[in-house]
């Protein structure tokens, strides 16, 4: 038996707008551009792809599950310009099939500077998820499967039975993602392991007509699964929601092919779905996995150099959590929401200059022209933030 | 290969490109011979040192220019390229008092009296050896240029007759009417290569006969290089020159050699922000001084210095004052040789707001002197650096902003400096040749 576990990851930044260091006004985001996008992907990719998964529930009679992790940014996106996609949300939640994870509500990075930040945003995003989906998050992700041995222990600290991160070949050498792990300072949270070559054979290969499987049917990835058998126990498909539609557009056929994996996959033995809560209920763990090193899912570097490779993404995070204390000690609320919004990873990818000359993924997610103009804009926003605290630019 | 300027002799870029793409060529295996005007006496370069082909600047020079094309010695490191002189004077943005200065000397030595040669499609008057203004752009191109060109021509066309080539490269409009010359005489293709156009150098208030000119040349042509997609979109546009044999070879740079910094640099606690180039309306040195004045308003500690002349120079210098940044702003005048190597060096930001750019390889000299840098995007330069910043010449209030980011945040220089040190190293003079070279072939065939 192998157990397909998907998880989708749903987030939109608040991109900031055009901010010069000759502007003095407080509203930090561009407010048309966020709508405009978060409409746009609301079309090609939540509502139909919320639709399908609909679908699938009820014709598989509950045997087909997903989970998703959502991030407040997304949320609170929806919430202004797309509330149709909120609701979509809430009635996948009613089926009974579908578990929602916690991350931080502001998709940060704030693990890495301050503790006490990232567990408030934790906190943050469960009350949200009860909120809204009256679900209790039992697993945790940190932004971007950013991931290493001290977090398992604060998410374990913190109540999370499980945490989610990257199978990485220089973690992992010769073991199988397919199995479960532990962390070495942890007492019993599990570790469940992105599938790498199979996620990403849906999320970035699946168009790709150069590539040596293309096209890909669900009937062949059902036999790629189902090859776990007698090696594993899960197939961890671990990807960003907007795979459906937006990275991977409609006319490359993901729609049909999501459509047709789970009745593919279950024609198998007994192959069948797991939520991410459901796998660690029920398959043991069989090794530990000692990661001392921060990873993620970003690049081929599986490292955290896309948001802290350059010294303008280690100087602008500085200077963001340089303000911490005052900040948090202000108890001026909107200003307290604007810093969090700020904290969001985005602002940091935009800033990543490897790979910048080639044109490649990076590009394509980035509203600026360049690392050094998305720098130079999110420092000029920062000497706003400093200018309210009543502090002098650096 | 037929060109107008030549280091140490030379008055923009030109001189640098025609230098590179030798060297690379030479690097490549392909035989050179670099036709040359005669060059125009400087008095400000006798005490500089360049690290340029040693033939000219050596003495002796005077005796390497003797009338129609006896050899010059070439630089030691070229190993395919020979040099020639004719006793021409192309040298459009030179004083009057120098050009009279090297006509008298042309003149003492009986240059003059051969049959002026046939320019296939172009009428040019015939070489009268007076100074005195042509066309419709006062100030810039001075003497009897038209004259001098064709009689550069003529001699080109008798070097031709007693040297063996296979094809014609001639560079920028001064050179074409030779090049067409050469061609109609010897039946050998001709390649016309486009530094810039008349376009980028007067705006709209085009010269006629150099208009003519460049036409002519490109029309005859049969490939056209041009230093950037921006200047093939003018080429393609304005010249109406058949898309198909129009290509494009980016410029590049030589990395200077290690170990030339100056061991004692002035301590100071102001900033420099340079602006090095002509100052022509070409060059945007009134955008320069407009965002100086924004960046004023938010930064105090910075020096900008306009190094260069031209015929705006008096125009720039009222400016500063009626902006009232006037004890901010420092003019050096025209650089050479070491002076420019050392005004880079000092610089904090080079910024280039030029309003047309061909290409512009002063950016990526700044780059190589590891000073980041800000250019307009309405240059040639930027469609093959992507680790500078970029903005357009007109939004003065953009321009500030990214002056200040770049003085103020230390890791956004050091980014640009790092990740510019290693763009650089893409660009060389020998991938710019090997274009070229292929572009021989197909011709050649």
């Amino acid at each position: 038996m192998a157990s397909v576990v998907f998880y989708f990851q749903v987030h939109q930044p608040f991109r900031l707008r055009r901010y010069s260091i000759f502007d003095s006004g407080t509203n930090y985001f561009d407010d048309q551009a966020n709508a405009d996008i978060c409409r746009k992907v609301a079309e090609k990719c939540y509502l139909p792809a919320n639709a399908t998964i609909a679908e699938l529930i009820g014709a598989h009679d509950g045997r087909f599950k997903v989970s998703y992790s959502i991030t407040g940014m997304a949320i609170e996106q929806f919430r202004l310009y797309a509330p149709e996609v909120l609701e979509s949300f809430q009635a996948l939640a009613a089926t009974g099939c579908v578990e929602f994870i916690a991350e931080t509500y502001h998709h940060s990075l704030a693990f890495l500077y301050r503790r006490d930040e990232f567990i408030d945003q934790v906190q943050m995003h469960r009350e949200l998820m009860a909120d809204i989906f009256g679900q209790d998050p039992q697993v945790f992700r940190n932004t971007e499967l950013t991931y290493n041995n001290d977090l398992a222990a604060v998410a374990e600290e913190m109540g999370f039975r499980a945490v989610l991160t990257e199978g990485a070949d220089h973690i992992l050498g010769y073991r199988s993602p397919s199995f479960l792990y532990r962390a070495p300072n942890c007492r019993d949270l599990r570790l469940l392991l992105k599938h790498y070559r199979l996620s990403d054979d849906i999320a970035f290969r699946f168009g790709n007509r150069q590539w040596e499987s293309w096209p890909l049917t669900a009937e062949k990835f059902a036999d790629w699964v189902d090859r776990i058998n007698g090696n594993g126990y899960v197939c961890n498909l671990f990807m960003d929601y907007e795979t459906f539609g937006e990275h991977q557009w409609a006319d490359t056929g993901i729609f049909e092919f999501l459509r047709a994996l789970p009745g593919a996959v279950m024609a198998k033995g007994d192959n069948d779905f797991l939520t991410v809560s459901e796998a660690i209920d029920r398959y043991p763990v069989s090794g530990e996995l000692d990661v001392p090193h921060m990873i993620s899912w970003a690049d081929m570097e599986r490292d955290i150099s896309a948001w802290l490779g350059n010294s303008m993404q280690a100087n602008a995070l500085y200077e963001l959590y340089a303000l911490t204390d005052a900040v948090r000690g202000s108890n001026d609320a909107r200003l307290i929401e604007d810093w969090r919004k700020l904290q969001t990873s985005d602002h940091f990818y935009y800033m990543c200059t490897k790979y910048f000359a080639d044109g490649d993924v990076h590009k394509y997610f980035n509203p600026y022209e360049s690392p050094y103009d998305s720098y130079i804009n999110y420092m000029n926003i920062l000497d706003s933030i400093r200018a309210r605290l009543g502090q002098a630019a650096s | 290969m037929l060109g107008w300027e030549f280091p140490p002799y030379i008055s923009g870029g030109l001189g640098t490109a025609c230098y590179g793409l030798t060297r690379g060529l030479d690097e490549a295996g392909v035989e050179v011979l670099f036709v040359l005007p005669m060059p125009l006496p400087h008095d400000a370069h006798s005490h500089v040192q360049f690290r340029t082909p040693a033939w000219l600047a050596q003495a002796g020079q005077e005796e390497a220019a003797e009338p129609a094309g006896e050899e010059a010695p070439a630089e030691p490191t070229f190993r395919h390229v020979q040099m020639r002189a004719l006793p021409v004077i192309l040298q459009p943005y030179g004083t009057p008092e120098s050009y009279r200065e090297a006509v008298e000397r042309l003149e003492q030595r009986g240059a003059g009296g051969q049959q002026e040669v046939e320019i296939p499609g172009l009428e040019l008057p015939a070489g009268q050896g007076e100074a005195g203004e042509v066309g419709a752009s006062p100030g810039m191109y001075q003497g009897d240029l038209l004259g001098q060109i064709r009689r550069y021509a003529t001699l080109a066309v008798e070097l031709a007759r007693r040297e063996k080539f296979d094809l014609i490269h001639a560079h920028d409009w001064m050179t074409y009417p030779a090049g067409l010359a050469v061609a109609a005489h010897t039946g050998r293709p001709l390649v016309v290569h486009v530094h810039s156009t008349e376009f980028d150098r007067s705006g709209e208030n085009v010269n006629q006969q150099v208009y003519d000119i460049e036409r002519a040349g490109m029309h005859g042509a049969d490939r056209v290089v041009c230093v950037s997609y921006l200047t093939r979109g003018i080429v393609l546009s304005r010249y109406g020159v058949e898309a198909g044999k129009v290509k494009v070879v980016y410029n590049a740079v030589e990395l200077p050699a290690g170990g030339d910094f100056d061991a004692s640099p002035i301590a100071r606690d102001e900033k420099i922000v340079l602006f090095l180039g002509r100052i022509t309306m070409q060059k945007g040195p009134e955008y320069f001084l407009r965002a100086a004045q924004k960046v004023l308003t938010k930064y105090k500690k910075v020096r900008f210095v306009i190094a260069g002349s031209g015929d705006l120079t008096g125009r720039t210098v009222e400016l500063a004052a009626e902006l009232g940044i006037g004890r901010y702003v420092t003019f050096t005048g025209f650089l050479r040789g070491n002076d420019v190597a050392r005004v880079f060096r000092m610089a904090d930001l080079y910024v280039m707001p030029s309003v047309s750019e061909p290409f512009g390889i002063a950016p990526l000299e700044a780059l190589s002197h590891n000073v980041p840098v800000i250019i307009s995007k309405q240059s040639g330069v930027s469609e093959v650096l992507t680790h500078v910043l970029k903005v357009d010449f007109w939004d003065v209030e953009e321009m500030a902003n990214k002056i200040v980011a770049v003085l103020r945040h230390p890791p956004l220089q050091r980014v640009l400096r790092q990740q510019g040190q290693i763009e650089l190293r893409r660009l060389s003079w020998r991938d710019s040749a090997e274009r070229c070279k292929t572009i021989y072939e197909e011709l050649a065939r």
